[in-house]
C-alpha cells in the first residue's frame, strides 16, 4: 500500500488517481502531487498514465496485427497467425452482420476498436497494486493502469465515433437530408419539427454518451471492486478476487464486443436513408 | 476523474490508430485471409470435379468392359455356329461322297456282271456251235450261221 498505512478511504482514492500533468494556477505547468491539485488544473491538463498505456496498447495492436499481416500466408497459417485471423473473422463477421452498405472504413474501425478497448481492458487483470507499487519506486505518485477506467479515454473514442456518425449521416443523406431527418422524424408534420428536433438531437447526443458512458462504468465499478477485494488481508483476498477475475475475462471481452457493435450499429443507421 | 485534455489526446490516438489500421493492419490480413479462401474454394471445387470425372471414368470403363463382353460372347457364338455349320456340311458331304461312290461301285459291279453275262454268252454261243458241231460232226459254216449265233447268243 501507498504511503504510511492510509486509511482504506485513502487508499482507494489514491488508487482512482490518474497521474495528472497540467498548467497549475500557482505551481505552472507540473504534475499533479495530490487529487486536489489534479482538479485545479481544469480542462488543461493531460492524464499521462492513460494516455501512455491506452497508447502502448493501440501500439501493440498495430505492431501485433502489422507484423502478422506481413508475414501473413495464404497457405497453412500458423498459431499466431490462427489467433489472429480469428479475431480478424470474428470482427469482419459482425460487421459484415450488422452493417449493411458498403464502407472500407468500417471493418478496420471495428477492428481497432475492438482490440484496442480489448487490449486496454485486459490490464484491468493485473493486481491491483503491482503497477502503482512498481512506479512508486521510480518516484511517480500515480498509476492508474485501465485507461478504459478513465471516462476521458472512452468519451474520446466515443466522441470519435460521434465525429463519424455525423460525418457519413452529412455525405451519405446530404446536409438536407440529415436535417430532415433529425425534424420530420418520428412524426412527419410541420407542425412538430420543434418537438421531432429535441428527440431527435437528444438521441443522437445520447449515442456518444451512453457508448463511453457504459464502457467506463462497467470498467470503473468493476475496478472498484477490485481495489476493495485488496483492502482485505492478503490471505482471504485471493478468494473473492479470483472469481472475481475470472467473472471479468467475460466482462472485458463483452464490454470490447458491445462497444464495437454499437459503433457499427451506430454508423450503418447513420448511411440508412429512413 | 476530470475530464481534460485527455479526451482529446484519446480521440487523437483513436483517430491515428484507426488510420493506422486502414493502411497497414487490415489490407494484407485480409488479402491473406481471403486469399486462403478462395484457394479453398477451389480446391474443394477441383476435388468434387476430379471426383466426378473419376465417376464418369469408371462408368464408361464398365460401359466398355460390358460391351467387349457382349462382342466376345457373339464372337464365340458365331464361332459355335460357324463349327456346327461346318460340322454338318462335312456330314452332307461325306454322306454324299458315300452316296456317289456306292453308287459307282453298284454301276461298275452292273457293268462288270453284264461283260460277264456277255462273256458268258459268248463262251456259251461258242460251246454251244462247239457242241453241236460235236453232235453234227460236221463243220458248220461259220459264215452262214454266224448270224444265226450271233442271233442266238442276243437272245441267252
Amino acid at each position: 500500500m501507498a504511503g504510511n498505512n492510509p486509511t482504506p478511504v485513502e487508499y482507494i482514492q489514491h488508487h482512482l488517481q490518474n497521474l495528472t500533468y497540467g498548467y497549475h494556477p500557482e505551481h505552472g505547468w507540473s504534475i499533479a502531487h495530490s487529487a486536489g491539485e489534479a482538479q485545479e488544473m481544469g480542462f488543461w491538463a493531460i492524464h499521462l498514465d492513460t494516455m501512455g498505456w491506452s497508447l502502448a496498447m493501440g501500439a501493440l495492436f498495430i505492431w501485433l496485427f502489422r507484423k502478422v499481416g506481413k508475414a501473413a500466408t495464404t497457405g497453412v497459417p500458423g498459431k499466431l497467425q490462427s489467433a489472429i485471423e480469428m479475431v480478424f473473422e470474428f470482427v469482419e463477421g459482425t460487421v459484415h452482420g450488422a452493417f449493411r452498405g458498403k464502407n472500407p472504413l468500417i471493418g478496420p474501425l471495428a477492428l481497432t476498436l475492438f482490440v484496442w478497448i480489448f487490449l486496454m481492458n485486459l490490464l484491468k487483470l493485473v493486481p491491483v497494486d503491482f503497477m502503482p507499487q512498481l512506479f512508486a519506486r521510480f518516484g511517480v505518485e500515480y498509476m492508474k493502469l485501465v485507461p478504459t477506467t478513465d471516462p476521458n479515454a472512452t468519451l474520446g473514442m466515443a466522441l470519435g465515433v460521434f465525429c463519424l456518425i455525423i460525418y457519413y449521416s452529412i455525405k451519405v443523406k446530404g446536409l438536407g437530408g440529415f436535417a430532415k431527418e433529425l425534424s420530420l422524424t418520428p412524426f412527419n408534420h410541420w407542425l412538430l419539427i420543434p418537438f421531432n428536433l429535441v428527440m431527435e438531437v437528444i438521441g443522437l447526443l445520447v449515442k456518444p454518451l451512453s457508448l463511453g458512458l457504459r464502457l467506463f462504468g462497467n470498467m470503473f465499478a468493476g475496478e472498484v471492486i477490485f481495489i476493495l477485494i485488496a483492502l482485505l488481508p492478503f490471505w482471504i483476498s485471493w478468494t473473492l478476487n479470483v472469481p472475481w477475475a475470472i467473472f471479468h475475462i467475460l466482462v472485458i471481452s463483452l464490454q470490447a464486443f458491445i462497444f464495437t457493435v454499437l459503433t457499427v450499429v451506430y454508423l450503418n443507421a447513420a448511411h440508412e436513408h429512413h | 476523474m476530470n475530464i481534460n485534455m485527455t479526451l482529446i489526446g484519446q480521440m487523437i490516438a483513436f483517430a491515428i490508430f484507426v488510420w493506422f489500421c486502414i493502411k497497414y493492419v487490415w489490407p494484407p490480413i485480409n488479402n491473406a485471409l481471403h486469399e486462403r479462401q478462395k484457394k479453398i474454394a477451389d480446391g474443394l471445387d477441383a476435388a468434387s470435379r476430379a471426383s466426378r470425372d473419376l465417376e464418369l471414368a469408371e462408368q464408361q470403363a464398365s460401359e466398355t468392359l460390358r460391351e467387349s463382353k457382349e462382342q466376345a460372347a457373339e464372337i464365340l457364338e458365331q464361332a459355335h455356329k460357324r463349327s456346327n455349320q461346318m460340322i454338318d456340311e462335312a456330314r452332307d458331304q461325306a454322306r454324299q461322297e458315300g452316296e456317289r461312290m456306292i453308287a459307282q461301285a453298284k454301276s461298275e459291279i452292273e457293268q462288270e456282271v453284264n461283260r460277264a453275262k456277255d462273256d458268258l454268252r459268248g463262251q456259251v454261243s461258242r460251246l454251244a456251235i462247239v457242241g453241236a458241231e460235236r453232235i453234227l460232226e460236221s463243220s458248220i459254216d461259220e459264215k452262214r450261221h454266224a448270224k444265226l449265233v450271233d442271233k442266238l447268243a442276243e437272245e441267252l
